[in-house]
């Protein structure tokens, strides 16, 4: 039985809600990272994303889930892809959580223990990056996580692949996931390279509103008595949001993206001072995956307006000690430019 | 029945009645005859077993993985069970949990989220408010509990009343729980889990009565045991919190005014259960657990970072077996040893590489102000710009600043090491100046806090920002020359210790006291009369090398 939490019940955080279906809808936007307090949904938020990605289509029994679409083999050796005949077959697109304490060996794959010592033979075990190809990779608290294996994850995002040149072993294959981070910015602040690299960035504040807050309680108080009842109850809410990001996906590149909104997006980057075109590129993106997503044929103003705060925040050239943060200034200056 | 129990024995029974739902009880207590009581009774009312596990445990002994010795005795893979599997059903022990390291309260945290039915008690043994368990495990345990010693053995409730109330069906009115996330709110209290928690242990508590509703002493005990302990403002006295609460449709007009009435005495209950001072205690904590895990990795030797050449050695929980290393070491000897074609590796004892792996060390800052009244306010306020330069550039390199004020009769760690620029600048905006200079006091409070980050295996920079004039001993009186003989001590103390020390003569005209006591501290001794900020900063770069 499903133990997570229905995405469609969580109460409120409509910009964290808004920042993961954008991510489902355009995987290519390059993650989101949530910033937030303990206790304020995000782990349950990501958790229950799982289940409203599209199933993808892979080649059974191969451990990189490859694309049957695809020409190319998943890795060099593979006993599956390597056949006359693969069968395509229909699977969920994963979301794998990375555990704080995960080592280098759990990530990046590692030397197959068992059948080295009880058969001597040098075998590569796929790890949680390979689980994660043409899926989620959730990291909480993602600013606490190891240098080292922070550096390790910017390059596979980077590039896409995963290089396994250790223990004699030499593997490479393809990792290619939509990164997910969260973290409380009171505990340590996350590295400037790393923040860059996601796409989108939200912040999560527990709910002020005591209806919300009750109703967040009685939900979740619902859940644990009766998970499977619980489930039943959102399960049509949820399927229709699941195809609603199917729908999106699909019209996704058709969604236009008339000049005057180019032109807008660019003065409001200008204005903000955003360093380098990623930002707006990014919010471009974001924007046409928000259009696809309610079903306009064409970005509007309405659309550049709700994730401009989410692809820019994260990327102002701002003095790392201005309290006011940038989410204050953007609204400024969409209150200005968008009136 | 329930008025006769003390709060820790109450949790003790709720959580037994309810152990996945309430996660578990963060215990402070040291180890002795009253803690093992407690548990003793938290065992026998639960029914189940509990499973004892060090904080010290690799992530393998939590989630279970290959054992390497059965494995390579038998010749075929032998697995063991992790202790979180051990525990489904029963409790986990983690003993010395403010020890514990982050990573493995991510597993335990990970399996409490998973609802994987079993309690987490955390026994925490930590002296001081700095110690105490990661934050991701206290943000999953309903209880908060501290248990003094000398006391009465806990009474303990029956396993059958507790097996009774865990079957019993209890409802709660819609009413009672605004209340509850009203009380919340009214404390500070931002996580949804602890409404949660608190909605639940009201129910369990509602079950241990015997009763089928929640009633107003339920609400009472969840406040008290579980939103108190994590209270982080008080609410104003008339507590007008609960009137911010929408009436519900249902008691909109003539229940409303009872709800309040209940809602104000839950508040004020709540206060009550509040020990004077807890506010401060909890900040505090708050600070602490920032800098305990503050971010990133900690030196740990052998057992993390980046992976180095392996080295012949007994495999231990610390130091791990290097497979390949292992095999390739077997490997030359397998036919002297007489293996069979398609047998197992035989391996001998000496044939076991260990993994070795290096870290960077990590470096902290340490500045110490001196904010008297004989530094100038202008001082203080360049101080405070050099504090927010060096953050600015710790965010860049990644290193810690820790800030250290004295004025007055003390000095006073303002700032412990931290990488946090939002609360680093809420501190600095805090500080004010004027007063005497306990200088003896300031230069013994940098030398325990140097000590304490080599401790933790980072390399602490010391900073002394003051014009070097004492006039407050040791002992807390007035009196320049004994003032200056303390700061003398005091400094040549701390030099022995051998850390990397730079004094800033922050007086206008260079003074014999600050260089006889740069000399004592074994500093680099610079005077900077009028200390542009940006200067300072440079300075830090050359005392850095």
């Amino acid at each position: 039985m499903a133990a997570y939490f229905p995405f469609p019940a969580i109460v409120g955080q409509s910009e964290m809600k808004r920042a993961l279906i954008i991510a489902a809808v355009d995987p290519n936007i390059g993650g989101v990272m949530i910033f937030g307090d303990r206790g304020s949904g995000k782990s349950t938020a990501v958790r229950g994303l799982a289940a409203l990605l599209p199933p993808i289509a892979v080649v059974d029994g191969c451990p990189y889930r490859r694309d049957p679409e695809s020409k190319e083999a998943c890795v060099a050796d593979c006993p599956v892809c390597g056949g006359k005949e693969v069968r395509a077959v229909l699977r969920g697109a994963p979301v794998i959580d990375l555990p704080l304490g995960a080592t280098e060996d759990r990530v990046v794959g590692a030397l197959d223990l068992e059948t080295a010592l009880t058969r001597g033979e040098k075998r590569f075990q796929p790890g949680l990056l390979a689980a994660a190809h043409r899926g989620f990779l959730y990291i909480d608290e993602v600013n606490l996580l190891e240098d080292h294996l922070v550096d390790l994850l910017l390059d596979v995002a980077a590039s896409g692949e995963n290089v396994v040149e250790r223990e004699g072993l030499s593997v490479r294959h393809p990792a290619q996931f939509v990164l997910v981070g969260s973290g409380n910015p009171e505990e340590g602040e996350l590295r400037p390279q790393l923040l860059d690299r996601f796409g989108l960035s939200v912040e999560v504040t527990t709910p002020t509103d005591i209806a919300e807050r009750v109703e967040a309680v009685r939900r979740r108080d619902a859940f644990d008595r009766d998970p499977a009842a619980f489930h039943k109850k959102w399960r049509a809410e949820e399927s229709a949001l699941r195809q609603r990001i199917a729908d999106a996906r699909a019209r996704r590149d058709a969604v236009r993206t008339p000049d005057a909104m180019l032109e807008k997006s660019a003065q409001l980057c200008i204005k903000l001072g955003a360093d380098g075109l990623r930002g707006e590129l990014t919010m471009l993106r974001a924007a046409r995956a928000l259009a696809a997503y309610e079903r306009n044929d064409a970005v509007g103003e309405a659309h550049i307006k709700s994730v401009a705060a989410m692809a820019l925040r994260h990327r102002l050239r701002r003095n790392p000690l201005d309290e006011v943060g940038s989410s204050a200034r953007i609204a400024r200056a969409l209150e200005e430019d968008f009136a | 029945m329930s008025a006769a129990l003390d709060d820790a024995a109450l949790a003790a029974a709720l959580t037994a009645i309810d152990p996945a739902g309430l996660g578990g009880v963060w215990l402070r207590a040291r180890s002795g005859p009253t803690r093992d009581a407690w548990l003793a009774g938290f065992t026998q009312s639960l029914g189940a077993r509990c499973k004892r596990i060090p904080s010290a445990i690799d992530i393998e002994g939590l989630i279970g993985g290959l054992d390497l010795a059965a494995t390579l005795a038998a010749g075929k893979p032998q697995w063991r069970t992790g202790a979180l599997e051990a525990a489904r059903g029963g409790a986990l022990v983690l003993t010395m949990a403010e020890r514990a390291d982050p990573a493995i309260a991510a597993c335990i945290a990970a399996a409490l989220d998973a609802r994987d039915a079993f309690a987490l008690i955390a026994l925490d043994e930590g002296a001081s408010p700095e110690e105490a368990p990661p934050p991701a495990l206290l943000e999953r345990v309903a209880f908060w509990i501290g248990l003094e010693d000398m006391r009465n053995p806990t009474p303990c409730i029956s396993g059958e009343s507790i097996r009774a109330a865990r079957t019993a069906i209890v409802e709660i009115a819609d009413g009672d729980l605004e209340t509850l996330c009203a009380v919340a709110a009214a404390f500070g209290i931002g996580s949804v889990r602890a409404q949660i928690f608190a909605q639940r242990a009201a129910r369990a508590h509602a079950a241990l009565r015997g009763a089928a509703r929640v009633a107003e002493e339920d609400l009472r005990i969840a406040a008290r045991l579980v939103l108190a302990p994590r209270a982080i403002t008080a609410p104003p006295e008339e507590a007008a919190a609960p009137r911010d609460a929408q009436p519900h449709p249902e008691n909109a007009s003539d229940q409303t005014g009872e709800g309040e009435a209940q809602g104000d005495r839950l508040v004020a209950a709540t206060r009550a259960a509040l020990p004077p001072g807890v506010l401060a205690i909890m900040a505090e904590r708050n600070l602490a657990r920032m800098r305990a895990h503050g971010a990133g990795a900690k030196a740990r030797g052998a057992s993390r970072g980046r992976p180095i050449a392996a080295r012949p050695g007994r495999p231990s929980a610390q130091r791990r077996l290097d497979a390949i290393a292992t095999l390739r070491a077997a490997a030359p000897f397998q036919r002297l040893r007489g293996r069979l074609p398609g047998g197992p590796v035989l391996l001998r004892r000496d044939d076991f590489r260990i993994r070795r792996y290096e870290q960077r060390r990590e470096a902290t800052s340490i500045l110490v102000v001196d904010a008297s009244g004989s530094s100038a306010a202008q001082r203080l306020a360049e101080a405070k710009g050099a504090v927010q330069l060096l953050l600015a550039q710790a965010y860049v390199s990644r290193a810690r600043v820790a800030l250290i004020a004295f004025r007055n009769a003390e000095a006073a760690m303002l700032l412990p090491p931290t990488r946090s620029l939002a609360h680093a600048n809420r501190k600095l905006a805090d500080l004010v100046g004027g007063g005497a200079t306990p200088l003896a006091a300031a230069i013994d409070a940098a030398h325990m806090a140097a000590l304490a980050e080599r401790a933790r295996g980072r390399t602490a920079r010391i900073i002394f920002l003051t014009d070097g004039r004492a006039n407050i001993g040791r002992a807390g009186d007035a009196g320049r020359a004994q003032a200056e003989s303390d700061a003398m001590d005091a400094a040549r103390a701390f030099r022995s210790a051998g850390f990397g020390v730079a004094f800033i003569d922050t007086g206008v005209r260079a003074g014999r006291q600050g260089e006889a006591l740069a000399a004592a501290l074994g500093a680099t001794y610079a005077h900077l009369p009028y200390v542009e900020a940006r200067g300072l900063v440079d300075l830090m770069g050359i005392s850095r090398t």
